[in-house]
This record gives structure tokens, sequence and C-alpha cells, in this order.
């Protein structure tokens, strides 16, 4: 983490404050007191902020504020950030049915590390995971924390359609395909949650800075929570 | 109403695109040129940021289903209506039942089509603009199809000084080149470039490859050094309009529909006054870059504002008066005559 801030131009509309040049949790929670400062007390003329791994991108409109009086301003508020108390992010519990046709490479993976599927199902839901951010496709998160003994490259060939609500390990990476798309994640599960749906007045159900538990069920209960969220579309 | 008899290589509803949810990963989308776009919008007496058809390379066939009131920017294409050749930038009323032939483009890429008081289509999100990857906005997420509708919610059979609403000036504003330069702003990951990759990029001629799309140009061109010990990973940040990424040493412009963060190096990014610019290239087409700071960009972005801004006033409120001058002798004295028409 950098002891100060960076402030870095972007374009005429946008500018970067960069926090660090790492992935970590600190970096992350600096972000989130940065976004909750931003929400308390707003610059006119900022209209949206896209927080990242390590820095936070701020869209604007320079007939409302220039670039000099905005960094002069984020800087001021930074200062108000010192003895500020961040609270812990939300913690969302993410049902997984596991294996089976939810998770056709739950085996592989398995095998790969010489343990058996439950003990994978075991580590993959032991830690809390933290999303650092969203990006990619809508609704795909960036969740850190994952259990290294579990970590499995990514097919040699891609799938052409995964289905939306899968689970799926890519290196050291865990994470949700919220929409069916092409993809090369070794599949371990599957949510039925749904993390994306335009029509909905909240279209994506994560927030950058939540907290994600996996919590395995069974495919009655993957069933019967799918027929619930159903009617939410 | 209109109904597409042909939907054109490319074309579908786009406004100044989806701001506020980029944070959840949801891309911007929106019109590729914005002026062509906006100037639209203010000739037929909408507000510049009202969703348009755009028009890619080869145009659509449309019928007015409703007479409204209409009107073609950005890239030359030999436009007709009902048969007869029409201008650019320039309000036209169609009668219900009429034909607009956009045909092929002749000059640049993007041409849009605005329409008195709007089009009604999908809203997702608080834009109507159509971004086909995600498959949300404008006619159900995709390009306009033989037999597809729009429906005009208040259309318009006149609108003030409606003779009068018509940019003559060819370069209005803009100056549309097969060969642009291009103005850009350093940052924000600059510091990871060698002085030499600097002056390369600053130097160099780039040519539009043909990977260029709505969401990027990539052009091919000398290969922008890095400095030692950088390279083009970085860990993933934001992306901003126009940001020029870096991935293997040659630039790609990110544009509409980019996605919202990214891993590959950033050395600058071209502002949004000459990002109409890029709209308008096709392969083949060249650039250069030149630098510029960030007052003299937000100048030029507050100006393209304001100069809107006071296009639709001129256009709304002013009474344009036509002024004929005439000289005539009487009585062996010369005495100017001048004639006011009130519109």
């Amino acid at each position: 983490m950098y002891d100060k801030e960076r402030y870095l131009i972007t374009s005429d509309t946008s500018l970067l404050v960069e926090f660090g040049n790492e992935i970590s949790t600190k970096i992350n929670s600096k972000i989130r007191a940065f976004e909750l400062l931003l929400e308390s007390s707003p610059i006119e003329g900022i209209t949206e902020t896209v927080p990242t791994y390590r820095s936070v991108l701020i869209h604007y409109m320079p007939e409302v504020i220039g670039y000099d009086e905005l960094v002069k301003r984020l800087k001021s508020l930074m200062e108000n950030m010192k003895d500020m108390e961040i609270p812990k992010g939300e913690l969302i519990e993410v049902p997984v049915v596991y294996g089976g046709i939810y998770g056709p490479d739950l085996e592989f993976v398995a095998k790969s590390h010489g343990l058996t599927p439950d003990e994978v199902i075991k580590r993959h839901t032991a830690p809390e995971y933290l999303i650092y951010m969203l990006g990619f496709t809508p609704g795909f998160c960036y969740m850190g924390g994952m259990d290294e003994t579990i970590a499995t490259p990514r097919l040699k060939t891609p799938r052409v359609s995964i289905p939306a609500g899968s689970v799926g390990i890519a290196g050291s990476q865990t994470g949700i395909y919220p929409i069916a798309s092409p993809g090369g994640w070794q599949l371990i599960g599957r949510t039925p949650l749904v993390l994306y749906d335009h029509r909905r007045e909240k279209p994506v159900f994560f927030e950058a800075g939540q907290r994600v538990k996996f919590v395995s069920i069974t495919e009655d209960e993957f069933r019967s929570i799918s027929e619930g969220t159903e009617g939410v579309k | 109403m209109i109904e597409f008899k042909t939907g054109g290589l490319l074309t579908t509803v786009q406004d100044k695109g989806r701001a506020g949810h980029q944070r959840y990963g949801v891309a911007m989308a929106g019109a590729m040129d914005c002026f062509a776009h906006s100037l639209s919008n203010v000739i037929v007496g909408n507000d510049p940021d009202e969703a348009s058809l755009e028009v890619t390379a080869l145009g659509p066939t449309i019928m007015f289903k409703t007479a409204n009131i209409f009107a073609i920017t950005g890239a030359k294409f030999p436009a007709k209506l009902n048969g007869i050749p029409i201008e650019n930038k320039r309000a036209y009323l169609a009668a219900a039942g009429s034909i607009l032939e956009m045909g092929t483009a002749e000059l640049g890429m993007r041409a849009y089509i605005a329409f008195a008081g709007g089009i009604e289509a999908d809203e997702i999100m608080g834009s109507k603009s159509t971004f086909m990857k995600g498959g949300i906005g404008g006619i159900d997420g995709r390009n306009a199809k033989a037999g597809d509708t729009l429906r005009f919610p208040a259309p318009r059979t006149d609108l003030p000084n409606f003779r009068f609403r018509q940019v003559k000036e060819e370069d209005f504003g803009i100056n549309y080149s097969e060969h642009p330069t291009l103005r850009v702003l350093l940052g924000p990951q600059d510091d990871h470039f060698s002085e030499k990759g600097l002056n390369t990029l600053f130097s160099a001629e780039y040519t539009v490859t043909k990977e260029n799309d709505r969401m990027g140009y990539r052009l091919e061109g000398p290969e922008i050094e890095f400095k030692e010990g950088y390279s083009a990973n970085i860990i993933s940040d934001g992306i901003a309009r126009g940001a020029i990424q870096v991935p293997n040493g040659k630039p790609i412009i990110m544009m509409s529909d980019r996605q919202t963060t990214g891993g590959y190096a950033k050395i600058g990014s071209v502002i949004n006054a000459d990002l109409a610019l890029i709209a308008q290239l096709k392969q083949g087409d060249t650039v250069r870059f030149r630098p510029v700071d960030i007052h003299e960009a937000q100048r030029l972005y507050v100006e393209r504002k304001r100069m809107f801004a006071e296009l639709t006033r001129h256009f709304n409120e002013d009474t344009i008066i036509k002024k004929t001058l005439s000289r005539v002798n009487l009585n062996g004295r010369s005495f100017t005559l001048t004639v006011e028409e009130y519109v």
C-alpha cells in the first residue's frame, strides 16, 4: 500500500485514485472507506465510481467540476479517512450444489490434489471470501481468499457454454458465472441464486466489499431455491 | 412508428450510454460518434442525449408508418427520401408512408438518424443504448432486422424555424478525416513506458486494422517500448472511454462497448472531443497522436457542451430572419432596401 494515495489522469472525464499496487485486504478496506466517505459527503459532478483491486476510477463532468478542483476536494475528503471506522462488509451465504452434473470437474479437482470430493467441498466452503471488485461481464465477482491447496489450472480447452450460476476454480481464484457463457474454469458446483438479471430493479446481486461464504446444499434444495427465484425474475 | 424494410449491416439504438453501473461490470455502450449523435438530436429539437439510430457502413431502408421530422448526421451516406437525395445535418419531414434509404457510406463509417421526440426502445438501467454482447437495450439487445418496428413517443410535423434547421458548414464543430491527429492525455500507466516508447507514440503513424468495432480500435504500427522491468500486465483497474491500452506494444483505443475493467497498461487516453473522429475510421485509415494537457482537454469538452446548448437555443428560440438587400435608384438618389422575412 502506498503511504499516500496517487491521483492519476485516465481521461478528460475521469481520474483514478490509486491506493497501492498489490491485491490486499488492507487496500480493499481503504477503498471501502473512501467509497463510504464519498457516499456520505458527495461531490457534485461525480457521475459514478468503479472500485477495483487497488484503486477507484471516478467518472465526472468537467462542465461541473474541473480536474484541479476535484483532486483538491478528494484530498481534503481523504483527510477524514484516518480516524474512520470501517464496518466489515456484509456476509452473504451462497448455496451451492457440488459435483454431479452441477460440478462436472469436482472429481478432477479432487484427484489432481489427492483429495476426496468431500474434502474439496470442505475446503471450498471453509473460508470467507472477499469480493474485491466486479468486472469482465455484468455481475462477475473477483473474489479472494481461496485455500491454495485446491488451486487448479484452467481447462486446456474451454467449454463452449457454461450454465449461469456455475461455481469454478481457475488457478488460485474461485468465481461464479453470472450468465451462461463460454469459459475454461474447472466447474465444481452451481448456485441457484440468480446473480444477474437486467429486468430486476437491482440487476446485479453482489457488491464489491461484501464477503461470501459458500454453503453446500442438496439437489432437492437446489431445485426448491431455483423455483423460488423464478418468480423474482 | 418506423418499420425496417432492411436492417443494414449494424443498425442499433444508442444514446449517451448506460452510466452508473460500471461498478457492477455493466459496460456503458452508447453512441460511438457522440458529436454526430448529439448534433442529430439538436437539429430535430431533442435533448442532445436522446436515443438515435446508429447506422454502420451499410445503411438500412426505413418506412415511416407515422409522419415525423428527422435528421441524419455523421458519416456521408447517399441517403434518399422517397427517391430524392437529401442532405446531411438538415431536418426533413417524412410523411406517413415515406421511404428513407440510407445506402452505403461514401465517407466515414457511422451515421446517426434522430427523430423528433425520440424513439421508444427497451430502456435498461436508465439507458436505451444497445449492448449486443450483453443482449440488452434498444431492440431486444440486438441490431435492427427487416420487419422490426420502433414507435415514436412524441412525433412532430412542425418545429420552430423548421426550414432553417440545418447546419451548412461542412466542418461544423469537427473535421472528419481518414487521417486524423488525435489528442492524447498521458496516464494512468504512462510510467510503464520508456521515453523512447512515448516518443514512438507521438511520432509514428498507426493504421486501423480489421479488428475495429464498437468495443475498440486495434492499431498497427511501430511497437511502443516498455520501461525496463515493466510489462503490459497490471493489476486490473477501471477503463475509461478513449483509453489507449497497449497489450503487446501495439495500441488499442477502447470505445463504447469496452469492458469496465482490465489488466493491460494504459499509456493514455484520446480526449472526448476527438473520439468522434475514431468512430468514423475504417480498416486502412491512419492516425497520429499528439499530447495535450488536462486543462486544454477539459476546456474543449466544456466548449463543445456550450456549443450544443447555444445551437439548441438558436434553433428553438431565435426567430431566424432572412435578410435580402437590394439597391434601387429613385429621383437620382440611391437607396438600399432591406426586406425582412419573419418565419
